[in-house]
């Protein structure tokens, strides 16, 4: 047992769910909150159809954070969800909005416009709701033992707003560069135009919140202050990014803008970890102290190890026999 | 103020998110299981009727399902919202089970509809049926694990409990828990008849109005000859679930029956008026010794009452008893419905008698009104206690929730199951108007692998069939 330590085990496979999960429904959602600036109705029907046959899947990964944190990282499940409390209605609200939105928008002409605000308006809840998690999470919690002790409406202050803001920018950066792959003509042209702009204010938000962060969290800045010389390169790699993402929306790439999207979020992901590493209900419970018996984690890490590589394969399995309709379907171009 | 308390608004709003949600995968386990059986007929018969009941059923499975996921989401929540120092507390044994969940069947479900629903004509025949089974398999696999849970909550096992926090000592004793197989088979029956009698009642609409005759025949027949075992088997099986429960939570069916007063030979009530504070029944009408003989199989066996246990261990006595009753007296009825159906078949007028297609059209709503109050019976009947004999409801609420913050939830989520709730209904009853297509070759929608998009009837009236998928 000593040699193979399940809770570090646990914690990469989560924060790595996590990641999937933010990148994934991120794009996602970043199309819903683009959907009602697009230049016609047709651009509509292109940019939902680039999301429709993944969205489904993408939520699947929530699920599977959700129900995973309770099993190896209980305290973080029983603390967060009632620490935020009126924010997780907000974001099930809007992706269940959003979700049977998908369905009836393309049967519906009448309603239709009820459904468009349904997808564009779940999308932007519940891209704002994940904002303000992150927020939070910079924030702190105020906890005694293991059971949140603060207010309902702690979650919502300037600064979290203003990463709630973030997020939504962030996500909308990420949707345009998916849209930028998926589509042509009109929309892809579209895209080109907005993306620059929103990795603008993408930047301004990131530079503004790396400045709020460690003007209000010492411990934060500390963190940074004394490890510059190995930490250095996450920012730079980070600038790379951006500096390659500008390049290419210039020089009307398809593909690197994705990738230089995704590549930017990995560096502010790992980041926000290295803030607050070793902490996961910060500032007071660490990793280890928020992690389930070593029997629960031990029971589960068994299925994943066995089910994941199952799950994998006919995952795969179906997106080959899938893959001509991609291209080839009616409003896929 | 007693109407802002957060412990009550968490159980309205629980027993209302759950009672939502559960209604659709109580239909699409059954309704998975028999688009799996015509799949297979249709591969080994070949004949088009199969096939075109189950493109017909197809439909309207994957609104349904559609519905199934996005309120279960929610229920991944519900835990940690308002109950956590109960998720806390159990986290060691429900986290694992209900992830267990996801990774053994949400995902088999997800991806195996994707073939189901648009891979007709891109697989192989035999792995279109192949994927058909996999999504009937998936909702039964899912079923387990979330009846798991739940029922160690009922009758707890394979755990010990140290410094307030659970911790499993035998994964076995505690998935297979003393209540999992009487709970299961209890509510795969009642899948399998929830499925069975939509069925049969949508064939009886279109055979009253003479609509697909030879098709909704065969499927009538296919569905009475199924129900005709399952009802029998459901009476059976709850019978065997009331043993049990009476063994490992006697109060509970000291409810159920209205029993104050530990007696021998003690009557089954049809009708009483149960009154907590005066510890009695009011304008009772029972059959002497009835409620003894089915508990205990004797005609003089004592049946504990209530007022064994102080009154701060009691359920709600009411809600427990008439849920109980409704739910029984809907089981009886659909024993007489197969009943009936059998002997105008052996008359030979199955498809003729129009009282009895009339009933079978009005007996679609009863079988989610048994589901339903069959878990307010077991859900109602388990308090004040959350984990049976171990954790008080009390205890498990979230400390941090104010009474303001439950009822905006309470309220926000009433309203929006209200719209989407409404919009479903009216779609899938869109969809049963319509009825089943032509047999022919089907076109691929543009946009693959939504359940949703595999009904191509229009959402309202006006619908331009241009934007159509069809
Ligand atoms: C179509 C649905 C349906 C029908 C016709 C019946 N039931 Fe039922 N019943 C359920 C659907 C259901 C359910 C929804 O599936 C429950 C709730 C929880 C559970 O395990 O099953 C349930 C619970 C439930 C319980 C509570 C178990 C506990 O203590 O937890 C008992 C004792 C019975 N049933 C007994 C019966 C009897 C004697 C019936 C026949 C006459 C009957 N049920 C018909
Ligand atoms: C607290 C209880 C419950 C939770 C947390 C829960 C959670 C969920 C979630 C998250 C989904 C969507 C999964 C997906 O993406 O495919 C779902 C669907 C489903 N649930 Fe539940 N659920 C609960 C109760 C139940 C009960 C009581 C049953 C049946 C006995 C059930 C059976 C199913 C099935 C078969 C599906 C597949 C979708 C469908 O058929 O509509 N669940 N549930
Ligand atoms: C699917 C059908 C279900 C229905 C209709 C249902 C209904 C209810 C009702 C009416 C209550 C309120 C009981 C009271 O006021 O005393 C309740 C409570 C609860 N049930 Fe269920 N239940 C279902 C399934 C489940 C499942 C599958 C689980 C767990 C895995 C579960 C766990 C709970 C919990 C935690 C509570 C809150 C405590 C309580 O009020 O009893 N239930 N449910």
């Amino acid at each position: 047992m000593e040699l193979i330590d399940i809770t570090l085990i646990w914690l990469g496979i989560i924060g790595l769910s996590v990641f999937m999960y933010v990148l994934l429904d991120g794009l996602d959602l970043g199309i819903g909150i683009l959907y009602p600036f697009a230049p016609d109705e047709q651009s509509r029907d292109t940019l939902m159809n680039s999301v429709a046959p993944i969205w489904d899947g993408n939520e699947t990964w929530l699920i599977l954070g959700g129900a995973g944190l309770l099993a190896t990282f209980p305290a973080v499940y029983t603390i967060y969800l009632p620490a935020l409390y009126l924010g997780v209605f907000l974001m099930l609200a809007g992706l269940i909005f959003r979700g049977v939105a998908f369905e009836f928008r393309f049967k519906s002409s009448r309603t239709r416009p009820f459904w468009n605000a349904a997808f564009a308006g779940g999308s932007l809840l519940a891209a704002a709701a994940q904002g303000f998690v992150v927020g939070t999470y910079i924030q702190g919690f105020e906890v005694e033992g293991f059971t949140y002790v603060g207010g309902p409406l702690d979650w919502l202050t300037p600064f979290t707003a203003f990463t709630a803001l973030s997020l939504v920018i962030g996500y909308a950066l990420l949707g345009a560069a998916w849209g930028i792959l998926k589509t042509e003509g009109l929309t892809q042209r579209w895209l080109y135009r907005l993306a620059p702009w929103l990795l603008l204010l993408l930047v301004l938000c990131l530079v503004g919140i790396s400045v709020w962060t460690p003007l209000t969290q010492e411990r934060i800045m500390a963190r940074w202050l004394d490890n510059w010389a190995v930490l250095w390169p996450l920012p730079a790699l980070g600038a790379a990014a951006t500096v390659l993402l500008w390049q290419a929306l210039r020089r009307r790439w398809e593909l690197v803008p994705f990738f230089s999207g995704m590549a930017l979020f990995v560096t502010v992901y790992l980041g926000l970890l290295v803030s607050q590493w070793p902490y996961m209900v910060p500032p007071e419970i660490t990793f280890r102290e928020a992690a389930s018996a070593p029997e629960s984690q031990l029971f589960l890490l068994l299925g994943v190890l066995l089910l994941l590589p199952v799950i994998i394969g006919y995952t795969a399995w179906t997106y080959w026999v899938f893959r001509g309709k991609v291209r080839a379907g009616a409003g896929y171009h | 103020m007693e109407i802002l308390d957060p412990l009550l608004l968490s159980r309205i709003q629980f027993a209302f998110v759950i009672s939502f949600h559960a209604l659709f995968p109580v239909f699409t386990i059954g309704l998975a299981a028999y688009i799996a059986v015509l799949e297979a007929l249709w591969y080994v018969t070949e004949s088009a009727v199969y096939r075109q009941l189950s493109e017909f059923w197809v439909k309207i499975f994957a609104v349904v399902f559609g519905m199934g996921v996005v309120s279960g989401v929610v229920m991944s929540f519900q835990f940690g919202t308002n109950w956590s120092e109960f998720a806390f507390a159990t986290a060691n044994l429900l986290g694992p089970i209900l992830s267990y969940e996801v990774l053994t069947a949400f995902f088999l479900e997800a991806v195996f509809l994707g073939i189901l629903l648009f891979g007709r004509d891109r697989v192989p025949r035999g792995t279109h049926l192949f994927a058909a089974c996999m999504v009937a398999i998936g909702t039964f696999i899912s079923s387990f694990w979330i009846l798991a849970a739940n029922s160690w909550m009922h009758t707890p096992d394979g755990f010990e409990i140290r410094d307030g926090i659970v911790h499993v000592t035998s994964w076995l004793e505690a998935i297979f828990n003393p209540s999992l197989w009487y709970r299961f088979g209890h509510m795969g029956l009642a899948s399998l008849l929830t499925g069975g009698f939509v069925v049969a009642g949508v064939s009886a609409y279109f055979l009253l109005r003479g609509r697909g005759l030879e098709m909704n025949r065969k499927a009538l027949s296919m569905t009475l000859w199924l129900l005709l075992l399952v009802a029998p088997a459901q009476v059976l099986m709850g019978d065997l679930h009331g043993l049990n429960t009476f063994e490992h939570q006697p109060t509970k069916v000291a409810a159920m029956e209205g029993a104050w007063e530990t007696r021998q030979g003690a009557p089954l009530y049809l009708f009483a008026l149960p009154d907590a504070d005066a510890e009695t029944n009011h304008y009772a009408v029972g059959i002497p010794n009835l409620a003894s003989l089915i508990l205990t199989h004797h005609w003089d066996g004592e049946v504990h009452g209530l007022t064994e246990v102080s009154a701060d261990q009691r359920p709600p006595v009411a809600p427990v008893f008439w849920s109980f009753r409704v739910m029984v007296g809907i089981g009886v009825l659909m024993v007489l419905a197969v009943l009936w159906g059998l002997w105008l078949r052996l008359r030979g007028r199955l498809y003729e008698s129009r009282p009895f297609l009339r009933t079978l059209e009005l007996m679609i709503p009863l079988p989610f009104v048994a589901v339903l109050t069959g878990w307010f019976v077991t859900e109602i009947g388990r308090s004040p206690w959350l984990v049976y004999g171990e954790i008080r409801l009390s205890e498990g609420v979230t400390p941090a929730l104010t009474g303001g913050m439950a009822l905006t939830s309470l309220l926000g989520y009433v309203a929006v199951y209200a719209i989407i709730f409404t919009a479903g209904i009216y779609y899938v009853t869109r969809i049963v108007h319509a009825g089943p297509g032509e047999v022919g070759p089907v076109d691929e929608p543009s946009h693959a692998k939504r359940p949703f998009s595999a009904a191509d009837i229009p959402f309202d009236e006006d619908a331009d069939s241009s934007n159509l998928s069809r």
